[in-house]
């Protein structure tokens, strides 16, 4: 693998620290005029999300991370793995829960995700800004009430609870936000 | 790809347009006289934490100057009294949110001035540079020992390298790479621009003087006396708002002991694996020759006009930065 000298460092290169793949957020060039000069890093470990400041010593080498980011197509799951698809291809990947993490509630089969893969695998799932959920439980709509105020909690088919209003009914199909969890719109088939 | 437009703004380039005009009113009020030195030279610094671009002329080795301290000083030898010079100096491998390969400096030299009134002139040029730009609070001077027992309870003079380390790993600043042990220098350095520079009061410029002697190659030591517990650089470094904007000098006139330094420091680059640097034997003769009592500081302009705009980034400011150019 190759590797990437601090004068190469830049926002989104993604590189190996502490034996995780990481990507740089910001990188700060720090160096007194008549001194040692450091790189200071923020990066975000991509298998645990978590963002981390680290300091180099400027002119160090550190390993390049094998990762790509992805379009792949939501399959199926057999309770403890995700199988993901590449529409081209037809080559498929296994998310493990870790990698899953939050995305969990908005897999939909066949709508298209953001996957992260380290070395070929699957470490982050990144569900698109909206997905279509299925009503599976929710009180019976009130009709007639279309002024949507007051809402009430609806379990959707991927397991995600979202607020809607009172006039949705049960198996109707709803438009969600996936980054505030909340309801958007109704989907008429 | 191509790409023409220039990061900065007309009105970013008026105002760095109008700072240098203040900068040639203030140092004509002051009986200063702009120079202009070379760009190209047949040797640099032999700073290990500094290097320089190479290129060649009649098939010798040039360096593009890292700063126009040498030929300023040859002009001091000549008996010219006070100069300045605004120029582009260029450092190989700094780049970054305040940095730039290629950035211009305005350096002076005041033979009537000590080190601490340079400070005050500093502080008098800066103050009007950025008057109506920033309110700026009441500058401070503090010796590099007191900043260091003011924000860390340490003395930088007596503390070992495993006190420094200490310091460093209690406030969650270690390197990467383990396995790279910085010398003591190096530590204070960390320790500065990651510890104390960073939280500088905001609006208040900061003079840091009376380096430890190893952090000087081109500065006066004043040696421990009575007042004095240690060797002391008679350096003084200015800070804005966490950026570092000048570093000045009373300046060494040694002859004996300029070439003993930067024999020091070709030893350290040797070490370092770095290109060894031909010691600029003009500069030596200068000092040999005799130039009288000075003090000198470097300010960097750029980084006057991000503070003067606001702009929190050095390719704010210039035109085009190194990717652009």
């Amino acid at each position: 693998m190759a590797n990437y000298s601090t004068n190469e460092f830049r926002s989104g290169l993604k590189i190996m620290l502490d034996n995780d793949p990481c990507s740089i957020i910001e990188n700060e060039f720090v160096k007194p005029g008549k001194g040692q000069a450091f790189n200071r890093v923020k990066i975000r470990n991509l298998k645990t999300g978590r963002v981390l400041e680290r300091t180099f010593k400027s002119g160090e080498s550190v390993e390049a991370a094998d990762v790509l980011e992805t379009e792949l197509e939501y399959s199926y799951t057999d309770g403890s793995t995700w199988t993901f698809m590449d529409s081209e291809t037809y080559e498929q990947y296994t998310a493990d829960e870790a990698a899953v993490g939050e995305a969990i509630k908005w897999l939909v089969e066949q709508e298209t995700y953001t996957v992260t893969l380290w070395n070929e695998n699957p470490i982050c799932i990144a569900a698109p800004n909206h997905v279509v959920l299925t009503i599976t439980e929710t009180d019976p709509g009130v009709r007639g009430d279309t002024s949507g105020g007051g809402g009430k909690p609806a379990i959707c088919n991927t397991g995600a609870v979202v607020r809607v209003p009172l006039f949705i009914d049960q198996g109707e199909k709803i438009k969600v936000d996936t980054r505030t969890s909340e309801y958007v719109g109704r989907v008429k088939d | 790809m191509s790409n023409w437009k220039t990061n900065t703004t007309i009105e970013t380039l008026k105002c760095r347009a109008a700072l240098l005009n203040t900068v040639r009113h203030f140092f004509q009020k002051n009986n200063t006289l702009e120079v202009d030195t070379p760009t190209l030279s047949q040797s640099t610094t032999p700073d290990p934490n500094i290097e320089s671009f190479t290129t060649q002329y009649n098939s010798k080795q040039y360096y593009l100057h890292t700063s126009p301290e040498f030929p300023m000083k040859r002009l001091l030898a000549a008996g010219v009294g006070a100069i300045y010079q605004i120029c582009k100096v260029f450092r190989q491998g700094e780049v970054g949110r305040n940095h730039n390969p290629e950035f211009t400096m305005i350096e002076w030299y005041q033979p009537s001035l000590s080190y601490h009134r340079l400070m005050a002139q500093v502080d008098e040029l800066v103050g009007e540079l950025l008057k109506d730009k920033i309110s700026l609070k009441e500058t401070v001077f503090i010796s590099y020992q007191n900043i260091f027992e003011q924000y860390l309870g340490i003395n930088p003079f007596i503390c070992d390298v495993n006190k420094l380390n200490g310091v460093l790993k209690e406030n969650n600043i270690e390197l990467v790479n383990s396995e790279i042990k910085l010398n003591k220098d190096a530590l204070l350095d960390l320790i500065i621009t990651h510890l104390i520079q960073p939280r500088l009061p905001k609006n208040v410029p900061v003079f840091i003087y009376d380096y430890p002697e190893t952090q000087a190659a081109l500065a006066n030591i004043r040696k421990a006396n009575g007042d004095n517990e240690f060797n002391v650089a008679e350096r003084f470094e200015l800070y804005i708002n966490s950026i570092e904007l000048a570093n000045g000098y009373q300046e060494l006139l040694d002859a004996n002991e300029q070439r003993r330094r930067f024999e020091n420091e070709n030893k350290q680059r040797e070490q370092a694996d770095l290109q060894i640097i031909p010691i600029d034997e003009n500069l030596i003769a200068a000092l040999d020759y005799g130039i009288p009592a000075v003090s000198g500081v470097a300010l960097g302009l750029d980084r006057l006009v991000m503070l003067a705009t606001g702009m929190d980034s050095i390719s704010d400011v210039i035109a085009f930065t190194i990717d652009e150019a």
